[in-house]
């Protein structure tokens, strides 16, 4: 099966740049020689992703998998504008990014929804920043609630909503200002087992209507191959970089707790895993009985 | 422990507390009747004299004086107290700069500032509304500039993601934040507030509730002095539970305060 393709950052030096940024511009989201270094208190510099060459193309469902702490949020941020890259550039529909991607949306572990709004001021909201009048936003937010399974749970405060719930707000949220470019970052990542396939259907539901490029960042395997069109593996940090890029050759429609048991899926996965394997067992190895202080030399080490 | 049974020993402990009152005080087994209700009058005096003023008609004028005093000292002191602490929390120069300043001004007994605000504002109202200022100015602002800065980056981010403007992200995401440390010290606040006006009012004026305790204290009137103090306690809390009200109503998103919990 030739499922691997070259990763792109072996291929970055001998590159033609003309080739490069033809590449680039019918990507929807384009990250060329990406470094991304943090300054920690006391002087101490921490590089969390060096050299990452990534293109997404519109349309395309890609997913980032790797070790925890490898960076993946990182290269998220820099997609959104959240974080500026200390070196390379974020290409968006062509374009380089300055400022906020506002092509873009994200949906962030974390809790994010304002606890102060009820589940329909917090979608609503989302249109406010677009001008959409009040009546307006109203009847759309409530057709969005409606969509992810929320008609009545409308008035409920966020604290008021299971863990899966508070995701399908913030999903409503999200897609509710149509943005041309989706990124998550493990969105599903808190909630439990069965939580999580019944999101990720509702996920691949509402991406198959219009199929906007997306970003998926995840630690779980099986759901990266489960969801994507294309698996990309990071490798350990710090100083992480790409060190696979899988395609997902598997039919869609998908339901992404049956296609875990087909033959196809488990090669796929065995195949991905063998790359990944080695990345967390190297992350595991840094991690053990060794703090971030001791880690010090290691990662400066790392980053010259 | 169930709810009769609670009621029934909190009235048991007052009971026993007028009662024990009543005994030293009209028996002679602790001194002469006369000394003793000199100084400690009689739960029934006192009882009398309270039910006499709060059926009179002059004791809510005093009442409505401090009220009138409170509700200033914490409406303009809350105010201010937004203001600055969100202009502090927006602004790290400004906060750094200031810090040790509103530290010292924070660690001044808001009580020696009383003569000084008599002689700025004289006798009448204003001086007992800055007294008040001056304490609940500081717990709001505090609180304020932590709601401000303590606004969770992943909803701070996801504001921003959503393409709110510095203004929007202000009314959606800072202003609700600072709003709940605020009411948060509510109570605190409105506490102060009252204290700033009885304190400015027993330390020289002529109208309140601290004026109507002062001034039978300098004449001897030991009655007059608790029975001064029992309906400021009843006043209290009638403004507290107030207070109350208004936070659950204010505060109903907050984990806790709702009881549609699921």
């Amino acid at each position: 099966m030739e499922l691997q393709q070259p990763p792109h950052g072996a291929a970055g030096a001998t590159d033609v740049p003309s080739l490069g940024s033809s590449h680039r511009l019918d990507s929807a989201v384009a990250l060329t020689g990406l470094d991304i270094t943090f300054h920690l208190d006391g002087g101490h510099r921490y590089k969390a992703v060096t050299g990452i060459d990534l293109a997404v193309a519109a349309g395309e469902f890609v997913s980032v998998v790797g070790p925890t702490g490898c960076g993946k949020s990182t290269l998220l941020n820099a997609a959104a504008g959240l974080l500026t890259p200390s070196a390379g550039t974020v290409s968006i529909f062509g374009k380089p990014l300055s400022g906020l991607n506002r092509r873009a949306g994200y949906l962030f572990q974390a809790d994010a929804l304002m606890p102060w709004k009820t589940a329909l001021d917090n979608v609503k909201v989302a249109l406010e920043p677009m001008g959409v009048s009040d009546a307006e936003a109203d009847r759309r937010a409530r057709e969005w609630l409606a969509r992810v399974g929320l008609r009545a749970f409308v008035d409920r405060y966020p604290h008021m909503l299971s863990g899966g719930q508070r995701k399908r707000v913030a999903l409503a949220q999200m897609l509710i200002r149509d943005p041309e470019i989706l990124l998550m970052d493990e969105p599903f990542g808190p909630l439990d087992a069965q939580t999580r396939q019944i999101m990720g259907n509702l996920l691949l539901d509402l991406w198959s209507r219009d199929r906007k490029a997306l970003i998926f960042v995840t630690h779980d395997l099986e759901e990266a191959i489960a969801l994507s069109d294309r698996v990309v593996v990071m490798s350990a940090g710090p100083a992480a970089g790409i060190v696979a890029d899988y395609r997902v050759p598997l039919p869609r429609p998908r339901d992404i707790a049956e296609i875990r048991l087909e033959k196809a899926f488990h090669e796929i996965h065995r195949d991905i895993w063998a790359s990944l394997r080695v990345e967390v067992q190297k992350a595991y190895a840094m991690g053990e009985g060794k703090d971030l202080v001791e880690n010090k030399d290691l990662v400066d080490g790392a980053a010259s | 422990m169930n709810r009769v049974k609670l009621l029934a020993l909190q009235a048991l402990v007052m009971v026993v507390f007028l009662a024990l009152w009543h005994v030293v005080t009209t028996t002679s087994l602790f001194g002469e009747v006369k000394t003793t209700q000199f100084f400690f009058s009689t739960p029934i005096a006192v009882l009398s004299r309270t039910w006499a003023q709060l059926t009179g008609s002059e004791i809510y004028w005093h009442l409505g004086i401090t009220l009138t005093e409170t509700v200033l000292a914490f409406v303009i002191g809350s105010a201010a107290g937004i203001l600055f602490g969100f202009v502090f929390a927006r602004n790290d120069l400004l906060a750094a700069v200031f810090d040790p300043y509103i530290k010292a001004s924070n660690a001044l007994p808001r009580v020696v500032l009383a003569p000084i605000f008599a002689l700025w504002f004289g006798l009448g109202i204003w001086s007992k509304v800055a007294l008040g200022f001056t304490l609940v100015f500081f717990i709001v602002f505090f609180n304020v500039y932590q709601g401000v800065r303590e606004v969770s980056p992943t909803v701070l981010a996801n504001a921003r993601m959503l393409g709110m403007n510095e203004r929007q992200l202000f009314r959606h995401v800072y202003w609700p934040s600072a709003l709940t440390w605020m009411f948060s010290s509510l109570h605190t606040s409105v506490g102060f507030a009252l204290v700033g006006a009885v304190v400015g009012e027993y330390l020289g004026s002529s109208a309140g509730l601290g004026y109507k305790i002062h001034e039978a204290e300098s004449v001897f009137d030991v009655t007059g002095v608790f029975s001064g103090m029992l309906i400021l306690a009843i006043f209290v809390i009638m403004i507290d539970s107030l207070v109350t009200m208004v936070e659950r109503k204010l505060l109903v998103w907050r984990p806790g305060q709702s009881s549609t919990t699921t």
